[in-house]
């Protein structure tokens, strides 16, 4: 029996995603009209009922993310749907996106509507172009039968959708940079506060919500938060939409119950490893997640089962690396993404990746110097607590965690 | 407005709501380190050398840019603390070019203050610095990128303070730069080289062109004939470099290290500063009365001209033709002087000294020639005089007050205002209003003209004749004012524009140190000068100004005058705009 279930992606599929006609036949915002029979707040506590955690990788309430966006003062609000997926391994947005593009903006439609949102702008990664036409076509064919625009379903909400890309650096995916990158300048994180909730989109009010929360957010006003936390386990309930990558016989994307083990998803899912190798690392939640070793396989994906033993869940990305791969190599992989990636405004982040760097350079040609086990802890610690933004402040975290699984690779026994 | 009560290591301080940890904590005395802050910007938070504790917070808080609020528990003296700011240092000097010992700012970095704050004496990181070439390529400002340490200290000032927009921030990561449009030199683009850049900076990536060899050079030349002119605002200046308090006036002092440097002759830019009043308002006056282009706008300082040949060159009938008073020295004193002292103009070096980066680039404009040599041959900063001062061994507090020379040394309290923003303006009305209504105006100080709002506005009443007039100053400011002329909605007569904030007195090449705080005590100084220690404040009283008229000049506006005083504007080069993309 799959262990896989369909509840975000139960349209993938099942109908043309070029066609609208196809997507109502299927019950297509059906979500939407039940949320504007309701007021919003009915919404929020559907929201909060669900205990469905955002999906943009730092796990925020959905139920309460919607409530403050609702109670920011305000007559002019937007809501961002955060469709820059740039965590390196993380590609179930884009599933979402190719398979069903009406869930998305069925899901955008019942935000705007919740926390009184007229506009709502769909940021796409750069490296997702090719899309853009799908989305705008779908948004078209919305705005034609009446979904989007003007007194939405004989309503008085008034929500328009617009498309936009940036020019593909990671650092777009945190939520100011995102912003500043809509605007038209270059995409690097803003101060905080003001925070974006208040003062965000050209000075709005802004919700910024990830494509699969927004996704879920369709799901749930469809078929109610019974549904949903009828999946999972008591303490983590719902799903999941995983992308599974690496040394696995079967890439993918897949939706899982929360509360599957690792070891489930890996060989049972995605089909194991492939020659049977044996797993040196895995890392979850793209290059900014943290890294476990194969003795935590039996881990149940879900947040606090995770959170205990110093795994994330964040983009919900899994990579695999099986034996043809040392645990520095790996790091200096991800090092490398960083060093690519820093935006460069603060000194942690800019100076400390390019640092860590050399250190992992000597490291794996053998020419440490005695000082440097020291000073790579150190930066690591460094960038994680004084960076401006999550980049910097995230970037280390397969460092820290293969110092704490992996102590032998840094002469730690 | 709301008061709030922190703990900062357990002291208790109550602040207004919206102060932040940084401010919170210096009224208790405790001193942060910072280095990207600056107190006259807007918060950047980018060099995260002011990090401390919050308790609740899982990272560390940049003081500069968290606000407190009520019950917050700070801690600045941690272990956790102290390792995070120390570290942060450490990973800036390692992108540092430790080039401390031959470098400009040597002593003034904030940079090396903080390595001696931290005690740091050895690192475990790697020396890593950009390898790109150093930018020298103009008279005025240096730049160079291997001692940037990416605080974005000149791009606030120059995109926002004057509202340039030549430096900015390009690239990514550990290729992140300070920049100029497609990384042209400065000479390629449209910087004014006003140098408020080079004031702000904290290390030494943008400094002055050094020119005091040069000065001790001609000195020890014993054919030359070395004199020197000292601007109005670097007498409640220069002495913030030795330490006295912020604005003192070292008129005296000044003097008197000059004549010890051994500078033959040291005289006062205020001479010529009186005589731009007296040309410049009998250009006002003939453009009222021969309906000249209006409104007539000052044209004294160097960056303000570079901004508009730049920027607005349709409008460059509006800029007084006048000289600035630098230049009107220097012409005059290859002229006049060599003539009434019998010394070949060739064997005359002319010195300025200037709170101005930009007046090292008025100096050489090619216009600037008498009799074939230059007008004016070195410019020098404050900063620049004040390191000569210190290499010569003099205790500047200690010095006594020395007079100027004449016949260049005596000026006005109308020419020392013009270090103050509005002081041209106020001058200028001096010296009109008398000329037109025949008798003084009814106040001398004038008020509307003062003060640091970036744009004042003012009516006269000359004869029956309203004028509006307006004062403003830092180019940002400058460019509102454009902006409506360009418009046809300026409803102003008479323009002051100063390319600096707060005028001469916070130019680009006054001490490091400056503020706005700074800039208020010098203002106040300048304009305690003019009313209290000089005998004259109207720049048509000078008595050695007419003396010049009438063994000389003869009549403002005359053939004398048009020959040495005036000059006319070009537009610049347009590099920036002709470069094609690939």
């Amino acid at each position: 029996m799959s262990k896989t279930v369909s509840l975000i992606t139960e349209n993938y599929n099942k109908y043309n995603p070029d066609s609208i006609d196809e997507y109502i036949n299927i019950g297509g915002f059906t979500g939407l009209k039940n949320a504007l029979n309701m007021s919003s707040d009915e919404v929020i506590n559907i929201a909060k009922a669900s205990k469905v955690m955002g999906r943009g990788g730092a796990a925020y309430p959905l139920g309460r993310k919607w409530e403050q966006a609702r109670s920011v003062p305000g007559d002019n609000k937007v809501v961002i749907c955060n469709a820059d997926e740039g965590e390196p391994c993380t590609f179930k947005d884009r599933s979402m996106l190719e398979n069903d593009p009406f869930r998305l903006i069925e899901g955008m439609a019942i935000a705007g509507y919740t926390v009184g949102a007229q506009n709502g702008y769909l940021y796409i990664r750069e490296e997702y172009r090719h899309l853009q036409p799908k989305m705008k076509n779908a948004i078209k064919q919305a705005k034609e039968k009446g979904y989007l625009g003007n007194n939405i379903l004989g309503t008085d909400f008034n929500y328009d959708i617009h498309v936009y890309s940036g020019a593909g650096a990671y650092v777009c995916g945190e939520g100011s940079a995102l912003i500043e990158s809509i605007e038209g300048k270059s995409g690097r994180p803003r101060i905080k506060p003001p925070f974006i909730k208040q003062c965000g989109l050209n000075q709005l009010p802004t919700c910024v919500n990830n494509v699969e929360t927004l996704a879920i957010g369709t799901a749930l006003l469809t078929h109610g938060a019974e549904k949903y936390l009828s999946y999972g386990t008591a303490e983590c309930p719902g799903t999941k939409v995983i992308s599974i990558a690496g040394n696995v016989n079967k890439p993918g994307v897949y939706e899982i119950p929360f509360g599957l083990t690792l070891r489930e998803i890996i060989y049972d899912i995605a089909g194991g490893v492939p020659g049977n190798k044996k797993i040196t690392l895995f890392q979850l939640g793209g290059a900014s997640g943290k890294i476990g070793p194969p003795s935590l396989l039996d881990t149940p994906y879900a947040y606090d089962d995770l959170h205990k033993v110093g795994l994330v869940i964040g983009s919900g990305a899994i990579l695999v690396i099986d034996e043809n791969m040392s645990v520095l190599e790996f790091l200096k992989s991800i090092q490398e993404f960083f060093c690519h990636e820093s935006c460069g405004k603060c000194t942690p982040c800019r100076e400390g990746n390019k640092q860590i760097a050399h250190i992992l350079d000597r490291l794996l040609a053998g020419t440490q110097k005695d000082t440097d086990i020291s000073t790579l802890i150190r930066l690591a610690k460094l960038m994680s607590q004084a960076s401006f933004c999550g980049l910097g402040e995230t970037a280390q975290s397969a460092l820290l965690n293969a110092i704490r699984y992996f102590p032998e690779e840094f002469g730690l026994q | 407005m709301k008061e709030v009560k922190i703990s900062i290591n357990n002291q208790e301080v109550v602040v207004p709501q919206g102060t932040t940890i940084l401010e919170a904590a210096r009224k208790i005395g405790i001193n942060i380190p910072t280095l990207c802050y600056h107190p006259d910007q807007a918060i950047k938070a980018n060099c995260r050398v002011c990090v401390v504790e919050v308790k609740g917070s899982r990272k560390l808080a940049a003081s500069c840019s968290t606000p407190v609020w009520d019950g917050m528990e700070v801690v600045t003296t941690s272990k956790k603390v102290l390792d995070a700011q120390k570290g942060v240092i450490e990973l800036l000097i390692a992108s540092h070019n430790q080039d401390c010992l031959n470098c400009q700012r040597n002593g003034t970095c904030e940079l090396q203050n903080l390595a001696e704050r931290f005690n740091i004496t050895k690192t475990d990181m790697d020396l890593d610095i950009l390898d790109i070439p150093i930018d020298d390529t103009n008279p005025a400002i240096v730049r160079d990128p291997s001692k940037c340490v990416k605080c974005n200290r000149c791009v606030e000032a120059c995109r926002n303070t004057q509202g340039v927009d030549i430096l900015t921030y390009s690239h990514r990561s550990d290729e992140y730069i300070i920049s100029t449009p497609y990384n042209l030199p400065l000479n390629s683009t449209l910087c004014t080289y006003c140098g408020q850049c080079s004031a702000v900076c904290p290390v030494g990536a943008i400094v002055e062109r050094d020119d005091t060899d040069k000065v001790f050079d001609v000195i020890a030349d014993e054919k030359k004939h070395v004199i020197v002119q000292v601007a109005p605002a670097i007498r409640v200046s220069i002495g913030d470099a030795f330490g006295l308090s912020e604005g003192e006036i070292v008129t005296g002092q000044m003097v008197n290290a000059l004549k010890q440097l051994g500078f033959d002759k040291v005289f006062d830019t205020n001479f010529t500063a009186d005589l731009t009043i007296i040309e410049e308002g009998n250009e006002l006056i003939h453009r009222l009365k021969n309906g000249g282009t209006l409104p007539m706008i000052t044209s004294c300082s160097p960056g303000w001209i570079n901004y508009i040949e730049g920027k607005y060159d349709h409008l460059l009938d509006h800029l007084s033709t006048c000289k600035s008073p630098q230049q009107m020295f220097g012409a005059l004193s290859k002229s006049y002087y060599a003539e009434k002292t019998g010394i070949d103009p060739k064997n005359i070096v002319t010195v300025s000294v200037m709170p101005c980066t930009a007046k090292k680039y008025e100096a050489q404009r090619p216009e600037f020639n008498t009799e074939g040599v230059r007008d004016v041959d070195i410019v020098l900063t404050t900063r620049e005089l004040a390191k000569m001062i210190k290499m010569s061994g003099l205790d500047f507090k200690a010095l006594p007050e020395t007079e100027f020379d004449s016949p260049f040394g005596i000026g006005t309290g109308a020419a020392v205002i013009f270090g103050a923003t509005g002081g041209v303006m106020e001058a200028a009305l001096r010296t009109v209003y008398e000329v037109v209504v025949g008798k003084e105006m009814p106040s001398l100080d004038f008020e509307p003209a003062r003060g640091l709002k970036g744009i004042k506005e003012a009516e006269v009443d000359l004869n029956g004749t309203k004028i509006k007039v307006a004062v403003a100053h830092s180019l940002s400011n400058a460019k509102k004012v454009m902006d409506m002329i360009d418009k046809g909605e300026c409803p102003y007569t008479f323009i002051e524009v100063m390319a600096c904030p707060g005028g001469c007195i916070g130019g680009g090449g006054q001490p490091i140190t400056t503020t706005l705080a700074a800039k208020a005590k010098r203002i106040e100084s300048t304009y305690k000068i003019d009313k209290e220690k000089l005998p004259y404040r109207k720049s048509h009283e000078n008595p050695a100004i007419n003396h010049l008229y009438d063994e000389y000049l003869k009549e403002p506006l005359g053939h004398k005058s048009h020959e040495l005083l005036h000059t006319h504007y070009h537009p610049r080069n347009k590099k920036v705009a002709d470069i094609k993309l690939k």
